[in-house]
């Protein structure tokens, strides 16, 4: 292996054996629900492994892989070697010595608080000082993404930067802008007060942070996938990218919309005004317009490679798409699932509808469409992609690698779609078991939590597959050349950078509607008599 | 930016679309007062038992609705039984004496977070008489799972 490519690998490997643990426990999970009772099975452990799922999955799985996917554009699509690779370094241990801490308290039962970690459950302050690491590490990522970034245009004056670096640095930005919120949460409010330095916390100022960081955290998994939706996909399809500055706006508009609208998740949270929670709804409502553009832009790409394929008629090109493909089939399936899951995502948003789903495994349902499947099955199959090409190894266990997907999206649609319906039938989120005393409403959700169960088999199977391949690859791929990972080519070449390409001035405005949305109701918030809570540790 | 025209008719689609959903949104405020709870009122979480907006926790009827005040505990709704009458306005006030937990009628659209040092208040009707199930639906420990209670809509006395 090149040694600058131990840099992205490193990074990679610690998402793909986060990834793996956390899906070991998801089944435990899965099976819980439908009552099956299983060796070891105790709330105490469900509620323990939830919390490790979740932080796994979710801080993570997610930001490590995202890490990677910076330096490898780095890498291959700026074409240079990484400008800082010591503080690239430090960041990768930071992060590694905080999910390291993270995950003891959590295995240890101290800190079964759950990934959104609300007061006033508290958790061990190593638990938060190990969350804080890893974002302390991720900080130090973005630095070095910036840097590079400057080093680039110093060097290609005049030329706007690749769509894949241009799609990295806005998700760089959402993330420096919304870890604010839940560093000023950790660092102010829960570290201290889980230390013991103070004696009672808000849990509403501290739920308005969280959802400060924790809507624009749901861009911060997308906006990558995204780079790979525009950036890689075309090219292995075999077409070209049908608009390059179509991608640029849908990068900027996720810059100036991803964070203002967290009041959406507090949809049901008294001491928030409803004024404040249905300006958020309205901003939350736009945030579906890139995504509805780069679902055109996306699938005409595919058409284009399936007409340079030769594909005449309406519908032929779908058929000239390599479905073979790990990569390509990993992609398009996300991008199904995910059109569902943005939908379901409008209803969460709408104000006085989000009363029908809030908390209820509705929302498990639509986030396991949404990062479970357009981030998460992304990345696997941005694995297969890059993996092989950093190890400079062939892909191992191919069939395992072509047939995954495929189990994902099915597994996916059982669990997805019976946590849809149990939902809105009224069986809560996150319970170790939904019985109520044979309520003959709960009785109601039971063949349902089955099939979802049975959903949870299907995707431990291929998240097992995936494991098995990346395993395989990296130590026993036949070796092979380094093989250059290639970008697609836009369909219309790439002019002078424009108003797109100037970040300043987006993140200018991102930072404006951000203080139109928070500044005043966190105002108000802080002026009004509020009594703290003293802390609590059932688990 | 030169977009191409099947792609221009999908973004006015798409912008139509959102526009349609914000005006239903908005319809759901002014025509059937479709509000999320969102009420602001504050009390010292460790006084809950003592003050005098939850000391007597129950059902007060009037002729014209009623009025429920209920605490949220580890893990428990007191009190766990709870009759309202139908086709009335009913309003709840609930806060909680412990961490933070939710409230939702199961079948019905009445759902709101519970959350201590803070009065949620949500004012609804019931239409269909018969027992219902209310949930915890935040996760608020390890006895989350059965964390219940009964609330039984009555046939209104004419």
């Amino acid at each position: 292996m090149n040694r600058a490519d131990r840099l992205p690998y490193a990074h990679l490997w610690v998402a793909i054996l986060a990834f793996g643990a956390a899906a070991a426990m998801a089944l435990m999970q899965a099976l819980s629900r439908a009552s099956l009772d299983l060796p070891y099975r105790s709330a105490k452990m469900y509620y323990l492994s939830v919390t490790a799922h979740g932080v796994l999955m979710a801080l993570v799985f997610t930001t490590f892989f995202i890490m990677a996917f910076g330096y490898v554009v780095i890498r291959y699509a700026l074409r240079q070697d990484v400008l800082g690779a010591a503080a690239a370094w430090a960041g990768f241990w930071i992060g590694v010595v905080g999910v390291v801490l993270a995950a003891t308290a959590v295995l240890a039962g101290k800190a079964t608080v759950l990934y959104t970690f609300y007061p006033p459950l508290k958790a061990h302050p190593a638990f938060y000082l190990g969350l804080t690491l890893v974002i302390v590490g991720s900080w130090l990522w973005a630095g070095v993404m910036i840097a590079n970034y400057r080093a680039w245009k110093r060097a290609h004056a005049g030329e706007a930067v690749p769509l894949a670096m241009h799609g990295m640095l806005a998700t760089v930005i959402v993330w420096l802008i919304a870890t604010v919120g839940v560093a000023v949460e950790v660092l102010v409010l829960l570290l201290p007060w889980s230390l013991g330095l103070t004696r009672t916390v808000d849990p509403v100022l501290a739920r308005i942070l969280f959802w400060y960081f924790g809507h624009p955290l749901v861009y911060f998994w997308l906006l990558p996938a995204y780079v790979a939706w525009y950036t890689l996909l075309p090219r292995v399809a075999g077409g070209k990218l049908f608009s390059d500055s179509l991608g640029r706006l849908v990068f900027v508009l996720f810059i100036i919309l991803s964070t203002p609208v967290g009041f959406h998740h507090q949809a049901l949270d008294p001491g928030v005004p409803a004024g404040w929670k249905l300006l958020h709804t309205f901003l939350t409502l736009w945030i579906l317009f890139p995504s509805l553009i780069t679902a055109f832009t996306v699938t005409a790409s595919m058409e284009v490679a399936g007409r340079m394929k030769g594909a005449t008629g309406l519908l032929d090109w779908l058929k000239r798409l390599p479905w073979g493909d790990p990569f390509f089939a990993a992609v398009a399936l996300s991008m199904i699932l995910f059109a569902i899951g943005g939908f379901g995502g409008a209803v969460n948003a709408s104000f006085g509808m989000n009363a029908v789903v809030h908390n209820t495994a509705w929302i498990q349902g639509h986030f396991h469409l949404t990062v479970g499947t357009a981030a998460a099955l992304t990345f696997m199959g941005l694995a297969y992609h890059l993996v092989p090409r950093l190890a400079g190894r062939e892909l191992e266990l191919g069939l395992l690698a072509k047939v995954q997907p495929y189990l994902w999206f099915l597994g996916m649609l059982l669990f997805s779609i019976s946590n849809h319906v149990t939902g809105l039938m009224g069986m809560p989120r996150r319970v170790y078991e939904a019985d109520y005393g044979g309520a003959a409403a709960a009785q109601a959700w039971h063949g349902l939590t089955t099939l979802s169960a049975i959903g949870g088999l299907v995707l431990f199977a291929s998240a097992a597959f995936f494991l098995l391949v990346m395993l395989g690859t990296a130590l026993a791929g036949k070796r092979r050349a380094p093989e250059p990972l290639e970008w697609a080519e836009p369909l219309h070449p790439v002019g002078k950078p424009g108003l797109l390409d100037r970040f300043g001035l987006w993140v200018l405005v991102a930072v404006v509607l951000v203080l139109i949305a928070y500044a005043v109701p966190i105002w108000n918030h802080l002026r009004m008599e509020r009594f703290g809570s003293p802390p609590f540790t059932p688990f | 930016m030169n977009v191409p025209l099947y792609e221009k008719i999908w973004m006015w689609a798409a912008g139509g679309m959102i526009v349609a959903f914000i005006l239903m949104v908005f319809a759901g405020v002014a025509f059937s007062a479709l509000e999320p709870p969102s009420h602001v009122e504050t009390i010292d979480p460790a006084q809950v038992w003592t003050d005098a907006r939850f000391a007597n926790r129950g059902v007060t009827q009037s002729p014209t609705g009623a009025t429920v005040i209920a605490v949220a505990m580890m893990f428990a709704f007191n009190p766990a039984e709870i009759h309202v009458p139908a086709g009335k306005p009913v309003t709840f006030r609930l806060t909680s004496a412990d961490v933070t937990h939710g409230f939702q009628i199961v079948g019905t659209n009445a759902n709101t977070m519970v959350i201590p040092g803070y009065i949620s208040q949500f004012t609804t009707t019931f239409s269909t008489p018969g027992e219902y199930l209310i949930v915890c639906n935040e996760y608020c420990g390890l006895g989350h799972h059965q964390m219940y209670a009964t609330l039984i809509v009555e046939e209104a006395s004419s």
